[in-house]
């Protein structure tokens, strides 16, 4: 059986349906998220079985996987990512076209985790914004979907003008991002 | 005298006064040889007829903070396929000065294993090709694996010592 999206709040008659823009949007985005799996860790198994049969992230509406930053939706970083590695993960950040909305999943790289060393990037919230973070070492394939339902909900209720806003490009410009 | 002892002997005698102590630690030749041609060094033990010590397994270094003059060993690994018969060799460099011939001339592989010792030791392989950093961050300015630092990251600033009973 196939499970529609529910529709958003508006007026209903005969014939017509009306409700704003914002609301048809975020429901389109949010029940058609590309993500971009960037896994370098244990969390990235826990990813592969996320996407796998068994709990199927493609009931969200993300099957579709988008190996190229320039097609995805949603960042979903996986993994400890080393100092060296940053500059890359920002790149990949700085490629996708906006809207975009980043997953930070497991305890690696939300804080660093259990790699307390010169080596590993605390957090990958130094280089690059972050919406929601999956608390986890690793987190089970539950708590991942967990986190995207988050993201949808975010998607759903954003603000058509929330990107142009003040705040989002001061945001931005803290991390030297444009 | 078994086939091992033969070796340990012969590479005692390639080495003569060169070798400067030597010792067995867990069966395996360790023997200390002066920091000042090294590459000759190795070069008997890899054209030695019998020994044919060929293969670099190793390049590392090791820091003893305890031992002033000598607190950088550097050691070499070597391996001779024919006879499945290894050597560690250890050469001492003081920490203000801690410059040494490189083995690339000898092996193309100790191209990056001198790479990375530079890299967390800071070891200068004289006549190196391209000594840089090969496995940190390139504006690191420190050598991590020198035991001068502390172990977690010092950038750190969300941690309440309280909480990891520092």
């Amino acid at each position: 059986m196939v499970k529609m999206a529910d529709k958003p709040d508006g007026y209903e008659g005969q014939g017509f349906f009306a409700t704003s823009l914002d609301k048809v949007i975020g429901m389109a985005r949010a029940n058609s998220l590309w993500p971009l799996p960037f896994a370098t860790s244990c969390c990235g198994i826990e990813f592969m079985a996320t996407m796998g049969a068994t709990y199927d992230l493609a009931r969200f509406g993300s099957e579709r996987l988008s190996f190229s930053p320039r097609q995805a939706d949603l960042l979903m970083v996986m993994g400890t990512i080393a100092k060296k590695m940053g500059p890359v993960l920002k790149q990949v950040y700085d490629q996708m076209a906006e809207p975009k909305w980043v997953l930070s999943v497991g305890a690696c790289a939300s804080s660093g985790g259990i790699f307390d060393t010169y080596s590993v990037l605390q957090g990958i919230d130094r280089i690059i914004p972050v919406d929601v973070y999956v608390p986890g070492c690793p987190p089970r394939p539950e708590q991942i979907i967990e986190g995207v339902m988050k993201i949808q909900e975010l998607a759903k209720n954003e603000s058509l003008r929330r990107r142009h806003s003040e705040e989002y490009k001061k945001m931005l410009e803290s991390y030297n991002l444009t | 005298m078994s086939n091992q002892e033969i070796f340990v002997q012969t590479a005692l005698e390639v080495l003569g006064d060169k070798a400067l102590s030597s010792q067995s630690p867990y069966g395996l030749l360790t023997i200390e040889v002066p920091a000042e041609g090294i590459v000759e060094t190795v070069k008997c033990l890899v054209e030695h007829p019998v020994l044919r010590m060929g293969f670099l397994t190793d390049l590392c270094a090791v820091h003893y903070p305890e031992d002033p003059g000598r607190e950088i060993a550097v050691v070499y690994h070597l391996h001779s396929l024919p006879n499945n018969f290894r050597i560690r060799l250890k050469a001492f460099l003081p920490i203000s000065n801690p410059a040494i011939e490189s083995m690339t001339p000898l092996f193309s592989a100790a191209n990056w294993m001198e790479r990375e010792t530079y890299d967390f030791f800071g070891v200068q392989f004289t006549g190196h090709p391209d000594l840089r950093r090969i496995l940190n961050v390139d504006h690191m300015d420190y050598f991590p694996l020198r035991k001068e630092y502390a172990l977690e990251d010092e950038t750190r600033d969300d941690k309440d010592d309280k909480f990891f009973g520092r």
